[in-house]
């Protein structure tokens, strides 16, 4: 079976810095596939590769979902997520803070709305074949909120929820967009221990009954080893090692790239509760 | 210098301002940079270094401001502002009357000269200190107030009042001539207040050149009626169509820019189709205009004292009235009327669907929107083109209006009215855009005896208003569909 994506040899480069260093790695259907690394390791950059705003110096992005094959460098942005359907959340929640909850999962419906509005002329003569649209579009809104529970905000501007309720209304709103592929550059980032289990909850539920890859940036290790088929490490924009969440956590590379050089006596510890391990289980 | 830099990106800030620098120069060299003299010998283009070059220093330092204030460093735009100040008083104030910028400072006194200079300063600060504020992310936008229940009960009631009192108007007992006038004016400035407000309010692009598009509609239905004898009525849907395709065609290369960058350019072409209007001059007859524009007729029947020349009736002897030049007056209100209604309801109707949606998603984040699908240029492109459209509507009623047009009336300071109308209404508020309007519009002409103080006073309302109502005379937003009903669930 072909992998969802398959990155190979990505490499990003700004003028003299090579943010991602010739990357590859497969990630599959109904997996979490989390890509964690130290800070400016390039986990945003390869994000911002994968969904078109930026242009790849080299290397072959391709996904093959149920809506076909596509090779997603030759895309521009907006079809990325349109046509091939790779959706994405950002590290610095981007949501539309003035308008409401439910606008900002009914934008996400855009392309499909468009079409049921008749490109707005079937909409603005009220034809009941676009009402049927719209009210489709309300009832998959409303399931994400009741799943988010954010049902009873759903009419507050979504700058006014809690930071963690807008973490959920972001992933809400990419799923709104009905991927294959979802990619959420540090969902668990500012929450707390009971928002970041819930999450846990979230990604893993929507793996399942939803069946669609999902790529993960993230630093939360509780979150990491907690639902990750597979992980990728990147280090100074380089791959330095990719396998289950038990192969990663006893790599010494991992180690290394995470607390550099190591004190071999006092280390065991500290990396314990970095990478939230048990200490009886080295 | 460093501390005044502070918290500032050296490079991105000289990029930036040497982007705004180049594009100025290129349009400011083309527009206002070269002079048509006539000597004996002929017509001569003569070159005018120093308004590029104020031009030039003018928005390098302004986009220095603008920048600094985004990126919250507060010293840079004071001192810009106080350069800025400097330029213009230097020459001013020390009596040098003959400079280019004397328009600035029209004044035989010092003291108003002063005072002239102090209002627009005040009104620059108040804006830049709102541009800082909206800069700011959530929190400011997210304190935008939805309306109560009861509230929206009561702007509904007032809304409808307003519409039922404006039909009423020309045949009540306060109707006269004058007023009617009047308010015929302002009905079209309103118009294009509700038109622009789709493309400044909902999607938030900055345009200073939408008179434009006003010009389109009013020369298209002009030049129709001049070259082919069509009606007002055949050319009004024209007009709109090709003020909207022009917004279009002159949209795609300019979309892709953004804030002050779009708002230059915009400047740009408004300012290039008036200089084509004057200078085509066999087909727009230049700066003489074009007179003897047809007016409107009621279906059919034309409104004037004596039967047209190959029979048949007039308005007058239809309805068996004796003629009166109030019928006309009150007719072109009532299509004025008629037609900005239509705009209102085209705009709160098409806020709701998804296009709409777009529009205001676009204003609050380009780059989530790009992430949910939406092609950022498609979506702009209707905002510029159904503006546009509503323009060319005004403008070739307008036309019809008039009878007589010429390029004088499409002047840049029209494009910063309809733009102030819009914002201090407060961006995106259909309401809020009839009473600023009405206050902007309707009160300089009332006092159109104290001629050039009207400005003065244009001014000190503005300031008031500013002061009063930092974000417009009406700012609430209520959401385009709901899960609730209003008033529970909150
Ligand atoms: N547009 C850009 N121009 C220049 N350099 C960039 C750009 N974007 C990212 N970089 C650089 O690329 C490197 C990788 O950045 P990136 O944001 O991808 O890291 P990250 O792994 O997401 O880090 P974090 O965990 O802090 O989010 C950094 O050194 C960053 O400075
Ligand atoms: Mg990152």
């Amino acid at each position: 079976m072909t992998p969802l994506l398959t990155v190979e040899h990505l490499t990003m480069r700004f003028g003299g810095l090579v943010a991602v260093d010739d990357v590859s790695f497969t990630a599959e259907q109904s997996q979490i596939t989390s890509i964690i690394g130290p800070n400016g390791a390039g986990k945003t950059t390869m994000f911002n590769c994968l969904t078109g705003f930026y242009q790849p110096t080299t290397g072959q992005l391709t996904l093959a979902g149920e809506r076909g094959d596509f090779l997603l460098e030759r895309l521009d942005g907006h079809r990325i997520v349109r046509d091939a359907g790779v959706a994405r959340t950002f590290q610095n929640i981007r949501l539309f803070t003035g308008m409401s909850v439910l606008e900002n999962l009914m934008v996400a419906q855009h392309t499909e709305q468009m079409r049921a509005s008749g490109w707005s002329m079937k909409g603005l003569l009220g034809l009941p074949s676009y009402r049927r649209a719209e009210e489709e579009a309300v009832h998959l809104a409303r399931s994400w909120l009741d799943r988010i529970n954010l049902t009873d905000k759903a009419d507050w501007p979504a700058g006014a929820l809690a930071y963690g309720d807008q973490r959920r209304l972001e992933i809400a709103r990419a799923m709104c967009t009905k991927p294959v592929l979802l990619c959420l550059d540090e969902p668990a980032a500012g929450l707390n221990h009971t928002e970041s289990h819930e999450l846990n909850d979230l990604l893993r539920w929507i793996k399942e009954i939803h069946g669609i890859g999902i790529l993960l940036i993230e630093h939360d290790m509780s979150v990491v080893m907690g639902i990750s088929d597979k992980i990728v490490v990147l280090d100074y924009g380089k791959k330095i090692a990719e396998g289950t969440p038990a192969e990663i956590r006893d790599d010494p590379r991992v180690i290394k790239a995470y607390l550099g050089e190591p004190e071999e006596e006092d280390l065991p510890d500290i990396v314990a509760a970095d990478l939230d391990l048990d200490p009886g289980a080295r | 210098m460093t501390g005044l830099l502070a918290g500032l990106d050296g490079g991105k800030l000289l990029r930036h301002v040497l982007g705004a620098v180049l594009i100025t120069f290129l349009m400011t060299s083309l527009i206002v940079g070269l002079e048509l003299v006539a000597t004996q010998t002929g017509l001569s283009l003569r070159p005018r270094y120093h308004i590029v070059l104020y031009c030039v220093v003018v928005v390098a330092l302004g986009s220095a401001a603008v920048f600094a204030l985004v990126e919250r460093s507060w010293r840079l735009p004071m001192l810009v502002g106080v350069v800025l100040a400097a330029l213009l008083l230097v020459p001013l104030l020390t009596g040098n009357l003959d400079s280019d910028l004397a328009f600035l400072l029209p004044f035989p006194v010092a003291p108003l000269n002063w005072l002239a200079l102090f209002l627009p300063a005040f009104i620059l600060m108040r804006a830049g200190q709102l541009a800082y504020a909206s800069a700011r992310p959530p929190a400011a936008a997210a304190r935008r107030r939805e309306l109560s229940r009861t509230g929206k009960l009561i702007s509904m009631g007032l809304g409808l009042l307003l519409i039922l009192a404006a039909f009423a108007f020309p045949v009540s007992p306060w109707g006269s001539r004058q007023l009617v006038d009047i308010l015929t004016i302002v009905l079209i400035y309103i118009m294009l207040g509700w038109g622009l407000n789709i493309v400044v309010g909902l999607a938030g692009l900055l345009d200073l050149g939408y008179v434009a598009f006003y010009a389109v509609g009013a020369y298209s239905y002009a030049l129709l009626s001049e070259y082919f004898g069509w009606s007002f009525w055949v050319c009004l849907p024209l007009a709109g169509l090709f003020a909207a395709s022009f917004g279009i065609v002159l949209g795609f290369p300019v979309l892709r820019l953004r804030g002050d960058y779009l708002a230059i350019v915009t400047l740009g072409f408004g300012e290039i189709i008036r200089v084509v209007l004057i200078n085509w001059y066999e087909f727009t007859g230049g700066p003489d205009g074009i007179g003897g524009i047809p007016r409107p007729s009621f279906f059919g029947l034309p409104f004037q004292a004596n039967a047209p020349k190959g029979g048949g009736e007039t308005f007058a002897s239809f309805f068996g009235l004796s003629f009166d030049p109030y019928h006309r007056i009150a007719f072109l209100y009532y299509v004025i009327l008629v037609l900005a209604l239509f705009t209102n309801w085209f705009t709160i109707r098409i806020r709701k669907l998804p296009i709409g949606r777009a529009w205001e998603a676009l204003r609050e984040d380009e780059i989530a929107c790009r992430a949910l699908g939406l092609n950022p240029t498609n979506v702009k492109l209707a905002a510029f083109g159904i503006g546009a459209m509503f323009a060319g509507f005004a403008g070739s009623f307008f036309a019809a209006r008039q009878g007589f047009i010429s390029p004088e009336s499409f002047v840049f300071i029209e494009s910063a009215v309809i733009l102030s109308i819009v914002v201090l209404g407060g961006l995106g508020s259909q309401l809020g855009i009839v009473f600023s309007a009405a206050i902007l519009i309707g009160l300089p002409e009332f006092f159109r005896e104290l001629e050039d103080y009207r400005m003065l006073a244009f001014g000190l309302v503005m300031v008031l208003i500013m002061i009063w109502k930092p974000t417009g005379l009406v700012s609430h937003r209520d959401p385009t569909i709901r899960l609730h009903p209003r008033g529970d669930g909150r």
